[in-house]
């Protein structure tokens, strides 16, 4: 069985992220790691990749400058190859365009059995690249898979729903994406992280997946505007010297909530 | 010259609109289109005249979609009613699990940007524009779609009131769902439903939120019995539903979801701008941390500078005992 997952290389979340002032879209300059929400997809593909007894791991992502840092540590992990959309005609490409790059690039894989991507990403958050794959692809997905397995050519999925929970399958190839937690993903081994350094690593440009960059300017969408939000004025606070429980109380008296 | 036709993307939760398709719905109706328009991806018949009282003229229903999940199904409805000439200015949808699906495979079936997470919009003539909060909230941004008929957005919860505009029952019309060959495979066979005895996380009137200050998963029931003692709702940040505590369906913040109670509690959480564009928009927030430096405190009304394995069930103690 062959797994593609959809991985994203994006600006440490721990420093502030900023707009860039010409184009008022996030920047995302200088080494990038590997989104913590793609950490869970890769370890599930893994694990099915165990579990089927055969096949491999490939990873697709779009970054500037042809950044491989996050790539790598998916790569030790365990993924065998990746694929890499660099272009800087593709820079402030809008979702859409994204997905159309890496369905292409998932393509150029060839033969996968199972594309997995997270729910969403870290920085963008758009949520809406995973589905737009599958349809591009032309193949049926499960969104928000919280448990995954597969059964000979279905996948048989655990879906969060508002209330609950669906079991929904389909039969294979198919798109899911996972939930954070769905997976406990592994440290990559020392072992694993000198691996990571000699495997392949295809950097392709917009030109050669047969993608025409839609760009800042061709995404049908134009920033007017950036403002500050209406700031929170702070508040009182004390050191609990045992009796903090006691404000919160009549805190929440005054509120009339108790 | 205004907008003619306005689609708004309506889910049903124990076969009632849910309160987040009424809020579109009465958004609608403020921006000045000839007509609205409810899109259903199921059966509309007993919903119709509460979506006509919200603004709906008329009501596109797909019918039952035999356990097919909706994503795919109702975009290439929609998608077939586009090329057959009738073109909405406008889609309004939740940010919800199922809108996501549609909205998305919508988009790419007809070559359109989809703009998501959003808490206002605007009209100027036949431009439409949508505004979303980044950076933890403390940025607003505002787009402009650019792209002709029909623009494609999605909202937040809680963003605008829903308010009955007391018209007549939506007009039923059967929207077909053509053939979804190999696309269209996914099917639900089986449904659970997860004991809550509360109000849903994102229209609890009081929520509490657990995070890693908590030190380890079973630190959480205190999480739980305090919600349950305010009749509130729990919650968590990133942090503890990534290391597998509580569900993802918990998860307040960027990724997540966005609340805006009456009363947020925060418990053991510092404060990441990933959390906090996810309950910002609380009327009154209390915090409880270790790290009296914790950006939590920023924004907290009340900020208790201590150990949550101290202060919270202190807190239950008393609250029981009244």
């Amino acid at each position: 069985m062959n797994v593609v997952v959809c991985v994203k290389q994006i600006p440490d979340p721990a420093t502030p992220g900023a707009l860039d002032p010409s184009t008022n879209t996030l920047k995302r300059e200088g080494k990038l790691i590997l989104d913590d929400s793609d950490a869970y997809g890769v370890e599930m593909a893994l694990q099915l990749v165990t579990a089927a007894g055969g096949g491999e791991v490939s990873l697709v992502s779009m970054a500037p400058n042809g950044e491989t840092s996050g790539l790598r540590t998916a790569l030790a992990m365990g993924a065998a190859k990746a694929v890499l959309v660099s272009d800087p005609d593709l820079k402030g490409s809008d979702a859409l365009t994204t997905a159309k790059a890496l369905a292409k690039a998932i393509e150029r894989v060839g033969d996968a059995d199972l594309v997995i991507a997270g729910t969403e990403s870290t920085d963008g958050y758009t949520g809406t690249v995973p589905e737009q794959i599958a349809e591009l692809l032309g193949r049926p997905s499960i969104t928000f898979a919280k448990h995954v397995e597969i059964s000979g050519t279905t996948v048989k999925v655990q879906r969060q729903t508002e209330l609950g929970y669906d079991e929904v399958e389909c039969s294979l190839p198919a798109v899911i994406s996972v939930t954070a937690g769905v997976v406990e993903p592994r440290y990559p081994s020392f072992k694993g992280i000198m691996a990571a350094k000699s495997k392949p690593v295809d950097t392709v440009t917009a030109a050669d997946l047969g993608v025409t960059p839609a760009g800042w300017a061709a995404a049908g969408q134009e920033i007017v505007s950036v403002g500050a939000a209406e700031a929170r004025a702070a508040g009182e606070v004390i050191e609990d010297d045992g009796e903090g429980f006691a404000k919160i109380v009549s805190f929440l008296e005054t509120l009339k909530v108790v | 010259m205004a907008l003619n036709t306005i689609w708004v993307y309506v889910e049903q939760l124990d076969g009632k609109p849910t309160t987040l398709s009424l809020e579109l719905l009465t958004k609608a109706r403020s921006l000045g289109a000839g007509s609205i328009e409810a899109i259903v991806g199921g059966d509309a018949s007993g919903i119709a005249s509460t979506l006509g009282a919200y603004g709906a003229a008329k009501v596109l229903a797909t019918g039952d979609l035999g356990g097919k999940l909706p994503g795919v199904a109702v975009a290439s409805a929609m998608a077939a009613a586009i090329a057959g000439g009738d073109v909405p200015d406008l889609v309004l949808f939740g940010q919800t699990y199922e809108a996501r699906d549609v909205a998305a495979r919508l988009s790419v079936k007809i070559d359109k940007t989809v703009l998501t997470n959003n808490n206002d919009i605007s009209v100027d003539g036949d431009g439409v524009s949508v505004t979303t909060a980044i950076f933890g909230g403390n940025t607003l941004v505002t787009t402009k779609f650019t792209a002709g008929s029909p623009a494609l957005a999605m909202f937040r919860p809680k963003n605008f009131a829903a308010e009955e505009g007391g018209a007549a029952a939506g007009e039923l019309v059967a929207l077909a769902v053509p053939d979804l060959g190999a696309a269209g495979g996914a099917t639900v066979t089986a449904t659970h439903v997860e004991e809550h005895t509360g109000p849903k996380l994102d229209e609890a009137d009081i929520v509490v939120s657990g995070g890693r200050g908590l030190g380890e998963a079973e630190k959480y029931s205190m999480i739980e019995e305090l919600a349950k003692l305010l009749k509130g709702a729990p919650g968590a940040s990133r942090a503890i539903v990534d290391a597998g505590w509580v569900p993802y369906s918990y998860q307040v913040g960027q990724t997540g979801k966005v609340v805006k109670p009456n009363v947020y509690i925060a418990a053991g959480i510092s404060g990441a701008t990933q959390h906090m564009v996810g309950m910002k928009g609380a009327k009154n927030i209390i915090a409880i941390n270790k790290d009296k430096e914790a950006p939590i405190f920023s924004v907290a009304d009340l900020g208790i500078v201590g150990d949550v394995h101290k202060v919270l069930p202190k807190l239950i103690e008393a609250l029981k005992a009244r």
